[in-house]
């Protein structure tokens, strides 16, 4: 738990600030609108419900906003190229970035739900004080004109007692906008779900294309102006606190108070939404102009369980261990861009992927380098992208456990290691890494052709443990994981069991790390 | 498209959809709106919809995660045989439910949703796709070096020692080739016996 809150004390702050200003938003906003007098008739037909709206507004406004930064990959590798003089847990938010934009996610959700329900209270209330036939302040605000000489006099946006309020939705910028913007963000949402994400890739990812709707309909969402407040001309006129209670008498010229005049406001999801998405079309065109650069396949090998390397050049292409490129094949799909981690070593003078077959573009891609015709296929790279696995470097004793296709990350860190052995690099504290790659056909090593110990069958992990602590009793031990969660929750129980109470001696510390 | 099953996706969109209608409902019905019975309807069109959606149905290829707690209704959907194994069914059923919740507001985005999931409900149909439940599989205990097999009595194959003194030619051995087959090496491997 300690090492987790050393760890993390920076990312955690971050989400309490997030949440924080969310909370503040939001409260000003339905204070605003809950007290402002400039919405005190508005306050009289639609009570609570229009400050519910507003707030959420708001706070809708400011996490979609966010939602597109996390995403901005090439301006999270130049933040962690420009603070790398800071400490690793300060740059540990960079990380999970994904993780944060599933969480501003969730929020713009819950937030959409109290929106829309917030607005189906104020189109009832609107509705029945436009049908209301009882005299009151609320029937007189919505009977207001929408053609008379005062122009903008109207508050009330349902026309006719007749309209439905299905009609009105469907007609309205807002309404349908709102409509149309909804369903494209429960979209995304059910096709981002990790079981179809993990195993119907394309499903997800032409989805989530749908923010580009979403983004132009929020922006579009306010321009009518729907939500009403008195004007400042009127309420110097006619201030509501005078005149509310003899709204009989608005009608009679020699009264003192007129009828109140309304004006909606500007749109203001623009301008909160205007940076972030001018950042992330920089982060496409750039995604553009790199796969317009040559990349040259080296060698194409196949490997057995239908594993295939690719290794390729690529001009001003350089890496660090544990990052991951964005590939895109012209020939198989013109638009799809398929993630890999690097199985590389940054002192190679070529970068590599290894591709198991996982899908529809998967299977077409080895398809197509196993018939081995030339020319080869054109192969287009963005990246690299993502964390580096410097964290490695950092422990005396270092356990990397991959399954299945998660070793690839550890190749790269297996050889990088290997070289830095090669030409003697101070900075490298390892002396002892262990490999287990834990595969279930053949223990064949594919990936490093690296010499390693070959076990047969599944590993009984507490002697694994135990032995690297009788063997290391004083070093502190790296463990790092690319696998299934179960995996994890034992490795994770084995090591609290196994760290001895002394801090001096023998230490796990687990890291599972999202390569 | 050739492996997406489309049905998956349907079942969350189709679940989703349900709750929505569930929600949608709560509102109109709690709030009184105009018409308000037709809210009282989404609440159980979108219930009976979240308990026929809720067990997933089994990957063609490969193992499908559970949902927690789904054995219970997978049972009772098995019961029904063909009405819950035929999409088309599923896509008409979805279709039918969601016409009168579109008469109000509070629901409607229900309806949307719902005849979206049917829609793709119909397209997993056309090509051929059914639900097939889940079934459970004997609680394998993992016995402490159960599963280690017997090593192989050989050493792994190695190439002769001239196949690895040519490491520049392009090698795509085909799968299906002899195992640890003429292979080059990223980095060159010394040979030292361990």
């Amino acid at each position: 738990m300690g090492n987790w809150v050393v760890n993390h004390w920076f990312s955690v702050l971050i989400l309490v600030i997030w949440f924080g200003l969310n909370v503040f938003l939001f409260v000003q906003a339905f204070l605003q609108y809950e007290t402002d007098d400039k919405y005190y008739y508005t306050r009289e037909i639609l009570g609570s419900a229009l400050a519910w709206a507003r707030a959420s507004a708001r706070c809708l406004n400011y996490n979609s906003m966010l939602i597109l930064v996390p995403v901005c990959r090439n301006l999270l590798s130049f933040v962690r190229g420009t603070c790398s003089f800071c400490s690793r847990t300060l740059r540990k938010p960079l990380d999970h970035n994904l993780t944060f934009h599933k969480l501003v996610a969730y929020m713009i959700c819950l937030l959409t739900a109290v929106h829309i329900i917030a607005h189906l209270f104020n189109f009832e209330r609107y509705s029945r004080s436009r049908r209301a036939t009882d005299g009151s302040l609320a029937s007189v605000l919505s009977n207001l004109s929408h053609h008379g000489k005062e122009g903008d006099a109207w508050l009330n946006p349902i026309h006719s007692p007749d309209t439905t309020l299905l009609y009105v939705t469907f007609t309205s910028i807002a309404g349908l906008t709102g409509v149309i913007i909804t369903i494209a963000l429960i979209l995304m949402v059910t096709s981002a779900v990790e079981f179809i994400r993990k195993h119907y890739f394309e499903v997800f990812w032409y989805t989530h294309h749908l923010f580009i709707i979403y983004i132009i309909g929020l922006v579009i969402h306010g321009v009518g102006g729907i939500v009403r407040g008195q004007t400042k001309k009127s309420m110097e006129e006619s201030h509501p606190h005078e005149c509310a209670e003899s709204f009989e008498k608005w009608d009679d010229p020699d009264h003192h108070c007129r009828h109140p005049q309304f004006e909606g406001h500007f749109p203001q999801s623009w301008e909160w939404i205007l940076a972030p998405c001018i950042l992330y079309a920089f982060e496409r065109i750039l995604r553009f102009y790199r796969s317009r650069q040559k990349v040259v396949i080296t060698k194409v090998i196949m490997h057995p369980s239908k594993v295939l390397e690719l290794q390729m050049k690529k001009r001003g292409f350089s890496m660090e261990v544990g990052q991951y490129v964005f590939v895109n094949c012209p020939s198989i799909s013109f638009l799809e861009w398929h993630p890999f981690t690097l199985t590389s070593a940054p002192e190679e003078d070529f970068f590599s992927i290894h591709v198991r077959v996982a899908g529809d573009w998967t299977e077409k891609l080895i398809k197509a380098f196993e018939q081995q015709k030339l020319p080869l296929p054109r192969i287009e790279v963005d990246g690299p992208f993502g964390t580096v696995s410097e964290d490695v470097f950092q422990y005396e004793v270092a356990m990397l456990i991959g399954a299945g296709i998660g070793v690839t990350p550890f190749a790269s860190i297996l050889k990088s290691i290997w070289y830095k052995f090669q030409r003697a690099d101070h900075k490298l504290k390892t002396q002892k890494v262990g490999h287990a790659a834990i595969n279930f056909d053949k223990a064949t090593d594919i990936l490093t052709g690296l010499k390693q110990k070959t076990s047969f069958g599944r590993p009984m992990w507490d002697n694994e443990f135990s032995t690297i602590a009788t063997a290391h009793p004083k070093s502190v031990v790296g463990v790092f994981l690319c696998g299934p969660q179960g995996l994890a929750k034992s490795l994770r129980k084995c090591c609290q069991r196994h760290s001895s109470l002394d801090p001096r001696k023998v230490q796990f510390y687990f890291n599972k790390e999202n390569f | 498209m050739g492996q997406i099953e489309w049905a998956m996706w349907a079942n969350e969109q189709a679940l989703a959809s349900g709750l929505i209608l569930v929600a949608g409902g709560i509102v109109a019905t709690a709030g009184r709106f105009t018409q308000w019975y037709f809210g009282t309807y989404a609440i159980a069109a979108g219930v009976l919809v979240c308990l026929l959606e809720y067990p997933r149905g089994s990957r063609a290829k490969g193992s499908t995660l559970e949902r927690c707690g789904q054995r219970y209704l997978t049972a009772v959907l098995k019961l029904l045989g063909p009405l819950s194994r035929n999409y088309y069914f599923r896509a008409a059923l979805h279709l039918a439910l969601s016409v009168p919740a579109g008469f109000l507001l509070a629901t409607i985005l229900g309806t949307v949703c719902l005849v979206i999931a049917s829609i793709i409900y119909l397209l997993a149909a056309v090509r051929g796709e059914q639900w097939t439940p889940i079934e459970p599989r004997p609680k394998e205990r993992p016995q402490v070096g159960g599963t280690i097999k017997q090593p192989p009595s050989n050493p792994p194959p190695r190439p002769p020692v001239e196949a690895r003194k040519k490491p520049g030619e392009e090698d795509a051995t085909p799968a299906g080739g002899p195992p640890g087959g003429p292979r080059v090496n990223p980095i060159p491997v010394t040979d030292e016996v361990v």
